[in-house]
């Protein structure tokens, strides 16, 4: 039988374990409603492609309460673009036929999370890909039928580089392959394709074509309401703002919430620049630069990266104007000192010694022509035709340069191929100590894939009796 | 600079759907019209084919094989051509699908299969399927009806015969070096058309 004072100190103890309990419900509740920082919830790290947004929780649970379709939908919000035909193989639309009911099964194919789950760093493999290399042998078990080349091969070894990207295999699918397998390994006339901005603007509807007419402005017409620094006049003077009617007003008068009228700014942020270049600054927002601007975080610095960074940059707020210094605006700088300030791997460091950085200090000169230089972005933010709207499109630079970096066949459309041929812009992806190099010197591996394809395709011809 | 192409399909198949009850209303059910899977699927293959056909002759055809202005690829962004007649038909497909996912009234999928065909992914799956091709090979001019379950849903599932209309259609098909039968001849039966409804769990 237990005493009084036994009964009283538990007694106690159960006050102390109650109260102690509240106030840790208490701080976690506000942590949890009111605290910038929440990953003390966190399940598990995060996959290198969203580790920045580990202080963003409702950037994919919107939904506190929601499940499987509020994770889809956030998956989809931001890369929704990429999982459509032509750019994804394997769209949502090839699985909701009943006739894949049986694939299904198998492997639940039309829910990102089954293959990319996040928090669980254990089982995550390189592009946050979760289940077992060979999770293609859910529905191409039979693969060697259709295509004896493949006899024997492990289907763990799909996705090696050069052969398949379940996503974006529009450099390496059969015909793709059989149409490139002769191309030199330097084309002809080496070239980026040219920007479309201002040879189209008269299609743009968005733009302020009424405020900002296209016509070039003189130095007498800034319309600043203070007297400007003679740098900052010469600067925007020399520069396609000036040429194309694009007044000091139209980036530093800014809507304001407290006035109805816009009001005038020293330091516009994105929202000045986006008026006219709204394309250009969703698509940062979308790749590794900008994704914590475009959730609402604090600008990325250097110092959260996961990539080998050069120290003194490391507080260095990446915003527009991190790479597009105000007022010059300079692409030549954006394209390769601004990257190099920055950026400390090995590929990077070895940039300046390689003949594709001798070429682009050709193009600076003067020496050839605009287009024949290979910059840091000429590769990593290519020029592609992006379509603008379901009725228009331009050749821009794709500033979400995470959309073009991994698995790096990802890479040979939008970039190797305007200087390169196919076989040898795979068998160059396909060697990282080349890589590394920065391309300095030949690439010692192989890829087999062009090969296997013309194997394939006179093998059906000779059963089916037709010609190439 | 490109220009973006839509399929005028899948607005043409939603139109038929709505117009259904119209054409077709049966009274005798209660005082709710209603039509019976078979009446749907055909309707819906009569505009499809309908739709096809005339983008075959009208715009393939005409601009490929008769005013030769113009190809026609299934790598059509990078050859900047046409899409090809039965690429057209995917594409309407898709979107249906893509639409009607929302709409469990009209919630059908269709899509063009063949017992030759260019691309192995559209070879007949089920054993409906195999059958109902099988069936429109064999009995020139005849439909196939049947239900099947897939995935724990049972469908309505309706076999229609693909003829080839138009020179653009069987010299595709015996030309490419994908295809698995090269002696096409203009009326022959080249694949089919499989609409499926679904009837419930």
């Amino acid at each position: 039988m237990m005493s009084d004072s036994g009964r009283g100190g538990r007694k106690t103890l159960w006050l102390v374990w109650l109260g102690s309990a509240l106030l840790a419900a208490l701080a976690l509740a506000y942590i949890l409603l009111n605290g910038e920082n929440q990953t003390l919830f966190m399940p598990g790290p995060l996959s290198p492609g969203h580790h920045q947004l580990a202080a963003a929780c409702d950037a994919c649970h919107t939904d506190p309460l929601g499940g499987g379709d509020v994770l889809q939908e956030a998956c989809l919000a931001c890369h929704g673009d990429d999982r459509k035909k032509p750019v994804d193989s394997h769209p949502l639309v090839k699985f909701s036929d009943p006739r894949n009911a049986d694939r299904l099964a198998q492997i639940e194919a039309t829910r990102c999370v089954t293959c990319h789950t996040e928090h669980r760093p254990e089982i995550t493999a390189t592009d946050g890909l979760t289940q077992p290399l060979d999770l293609c042998v859910h529905c191409h078990r039979d693969i060697a039928a259709d295509r004896p080349s493949h006899a024997g091969m492990r289907f763990d070894t799909c996705k090696d580089s050069g052969c398949h990207n379940y996503h974006n295999n529009r450099a390496l699918y059969t015909d793709f392959l059989l149409k490139h397998q002769h191309a030199p390994e330097l084309l002809e006339q080496p070239l980026l394709p040219a920007r479309q901005f201002a040879t189209l603007l008269d299609e743009f509807v968005e733009y302020p074509h009424d405020r900002y007419p296209v016509v070039a402005l003189a130095l007498e017409d800034a319309d600043a309401p203070q007297p400007v620094d003679e740098e900052v006049k010469h600067d925007w003077l020399t520069t396609a703002h000036a040429a194309a009617g694009v007044n000091c007003s139209a980036c530093h008068l800014a809507a304001n919430a407290e006035s109805e009228t816009p009001l005038w700014t020293d330091h516009p942020g994105q929202q000045g620049c986006s008026q006219c270049h709204a394309l250009e600054v969703e698509r940062f927002g979308r790749g590794r630069h900008g994704m914590r601007l475009a959730t609402g975080l604090a600008p990325m610095t250097p110092e959260q990266s996961l990539l080998p960074m050069q120290p003194q940059a490391s507080h260095r707020e990446l915003t527009c104007n991190s790479c597009h210094p105000a007022h010059r605006f300079d692409t030549a700088t954006a394209a390769v000192d601004a990257c190099l300030d920055c950026h400390a791997d090995a590929h990077s460091l070895a940039y300046k010694a390689s003949r594709h950085h001798e070429l682009w200090q050709r193009e600076l000169k003067g020496e050839l022509s605009e287009g024949s230089g290979v910059s840091c972005a000429g590769c990593h933010m290519p020029r592609i035709d992006f379509d603008v709207s379901d009725w228009l499109s331009r050749i821009m630079v794709d500033h979400n340069q995470s959309a073009n970096l991994s698995p790096n066949s990802k890479m040979i459309r939008n970039s190797c191929l305007h200087c390169h041929g196919l076989p040898f812009s795979l068998d160059a992806l396909a060697d990282r100590d080349l890589i590394d190099r920065n391309f300095r010197g030949r690439p010692q591996a192989q890829v087999r894939s062009i090969g296997m394809a013309g194997d394939d395709q006179r093998r059906a011809l000779e059963k089916t009796g037709g010609s190439p | 600079m490109k220009k973006a192409s839509i399929s005028i399909l899948a607005l043409s198949v939603a139109a038929a759907v709505a117009g259904l009850s119209v054409a077709t209303a049966d009274m005798s059910a209660g005082n709710e019209p209603s039509i019976t899977p078979k009446v749907m699927a055909d309707a819906l293959h009569l505009v499809m084919d309908s739709d096809r056909t005339v983008y075959t002759q009208k715009i393939v055809n005409r601009l490929v094989k008769k005013d030769k202005v113009i190809t026609a690829s299934e790598h059509f962004e990078d050859e900047k051509a046409l899409v090809l007649p039965a690429q057209m038909f995917r594409f309407g497909s898709e979107l249906v699908a893509q639409r009607a996912a929302d709409k469990p009234d009209v919630n059908f999928t269709y899509s063009l299969q063949s017992l030759w065909p260019v691309n192995r992914q559209n070879a007949p799956k089920t054993e409906v399927e195999k059958a109902g091709l099988q069936f429109i090979a064999d009995n020139v001019g005849q439909n196939y009806y049947a239900e099947e379950e897939l995935g724990g849903t049972k469908y309505f599932t309706a076999v229609y015969p693909d003829i080839g209309v138009a020179p653009v259609c069987v010299s595709c098909h015996n030309d490419h070096k994908d295809s698995p039968r090269r002696d096409f001849k203009i009326g022959d039966v080249m694949g089919g058309v499989v609409i499926r409804i679904p009837l419930g769990s």
